[in-house]
């Protein structure tokens, strides 16, 4: 459904993608884990177009582009298929959780009010915010930010939803729900890709589990044996460190 | 000093200034401003989408008229256009002058406005769908818009009280009234603070307005 084929990007003479290729079939999880600095956020966004990669082929839908050339169109017709959630939200702060979730859908797509507040509020109840619907985003707290933005990504029927980092950015007592939200997404069958730390999320949820280190991925595997025999050396450094970190914790 | 004539020759003034303020000062600062609003809108909105050429034409407006004093722009206008055969009446060119030097100063409120939205409102515009325009329209100017309340109010306020300065070119308005009833009765001192108290009156009356608006505006969050 979804195919990326050799992408690479740059920052400044900085490989930060060097040749990555991705498949994703419908009804696939797939969470991304990495050290930060590893590429896994561009490459949500050069997919996402939010970014231009510096070479690339995509493959969406019977759509087939250039993720370096793609025109306007092209981008459009992508986008229109494809959800994204930020890392810090980024719901319209001068409008409603409501109005957040219809914009699009009055705007872009063009439906009726009424059709769109009635795909709005169905997406708003999913995410369990139908009461706060004329909240502005200010009055909410980060985590019911983060399902109203989900909801908006929801409402737009989307083939796939990209999450980027989407738990990162929340105090500590926040992160659950915003992941059983998107437990409930995977559960109904949604395409996913979600850049993520939380290792439990992809361990239970993700049909895939993905490293990425160093603009490369590292390792690919169902996540039973991405967290108990990584095939890499890197993979079981990676994981390692974080039961370490976790250990300190506890 | 305020003895029994100046009291009653104040008296006898107040009609005559605020009737001038009320149909000169304030329509000429208003006209003014709405026309200096919306040239600052179009300034400010061409050189954040980056259009080519017009920017290069935004900052070079903003650099002309921000950097001469109005007073030599209305002289220009005024004594100096005539002089290359272009003739332009006294509140016409009040009007033209206050509202290119509106615009200069309220573009650059309303472009740091835009450019203070984050550009995650983009991104999640872009990502559901909309367009540039639509994304500019309906998310960031709204809320750029609420950001450059306060200073574009500022603004306002100066604007009244530099309307006095067509006095100079002929215009008759508040303040002209209070010179030439002071040329009549020698009453300088009294003429010109009975002015001032008027300014002052209707800067505090729009201070009040901004007071207003802006809890409107918060409540509306």
């Amino acid at each position: 459904m979804l195919k990326i084929e050799h992408l690479k990007k740059q920052f400044d003479g900085q490989a930060v993608l060097r040749d990555v290729s991705l498949e994703v079939d419908p009804g696939d999880v797939i969470t991304i884990l990495g050290p930060s600095g590893s590429g896994k956020t561009t490459l949500l966004r050069c997919v996402s177009f939010l970014e231009r990669a510096d070479a690339g082929t995509l493959d969406f839908d019977g759509i087939r582009t250039d993720l370096h050339g793609a025109d306007r169109r092209t981008v459009a017709a992508v986008r229109r298929k494809m959800g994204f959630v930020f890392q810090s939200y980024n719901l319209f702060s001068n409008m409603t959780a409501l109005r957040n979730v219809t914009e699009g859908l009055t705007v872009a797509r063009k439906l009726p009010k009424a059709e769109a507040e009635r795909r709005a509020m169905a997406a708003l109840e999913r995410v369990g915010l139908a009461d706060k619907r004329n909240a502005y985003p200010s009055q909410l707290s980060g985590g019911q930010q983060q399902r109203v933005a989900i909801a908006r990504a929801m409402a737009l029927e989307p083939d796939v939803i990209l999450f980027d980092e989407p738990t990162s950015a929340l105090d500590p007592e926040l992160v659950g729900e915003v992941l059983a939200v998107m437990r409930r997404l995977a559960e109904d069958g949604m395409t996913m890709l979600v850049v993520t730390h939380e290792l439990n999320f992809a361990r239970q949820v993700s049909t895939r589990t993905l490293l990425m280190d160093g603009g490369v991925i590292v390792e690919q595997a169902p996540p039973e044996q991405f967290f108990t025999h990584p095939q890499q050396e890197r993979t079981r450094q990676f994981l390692q460190s974080f039961r370490e970190r976790e250990g300190h914790v506890h | 000093m305020f003895n029994e004539r100046v009291w009653k020759l104040l008296a006898d003034s107040l009609w005559p200034l605020l009737s001038k303020g009320l149909t000169v000062t304030i329509p000429l600062t208003l006209a003014s401003f709405t026309l200096g609003l919306a040239l600052a809108m179009v300034a400010a909105f061409v050189q954040v989408a980056k259009v080519p050429v017009l920017r290069r034409l935004a900052r070079f407006y903003i650099w002309v008229f921000r950097g001469t004093p109005m007073i030599v722009q209305l002289f220009i206008v005024f004594y100096g256009l005539p002089g290359l055969g272009v003739y332009v009446n006294s509140i016409p060119a009040a009007i033209i002058v206050f509202s290119l030097n509106t615009g200069a100063y309220a573009a650059e409120t309303v472009r740091a406005a835009i450019e203070s939205v984050p550009v995650g409102q983009f991104e999640a515009g872009y990502m559901v769908g909309m367009n540039y325009l639509q994304i500019m329209g309906r998310v960031v100017l709204p809320q750029a818009m609420r950001t450059a309340f306060p200073p574009l109010f500022n603004t306002l306020i100066g604007l009244v009280k530099d309307t006095s300065l067509a006095a100079n070119i002929t215009v008759v308005e508040m303040f002209r009234t209070a010179q030439l009833i002071a040329a009549r009765t020698y009453d300088v001192f009294a003429m010109y603070c009975e002015v001032a108290v008027l300014y002052l009156l209707f800067c505090t009356f729009l201070t009040w307005v901004q007071h207003v608006c802006e809890r409107k505006l918060e409540a509306g969050r």
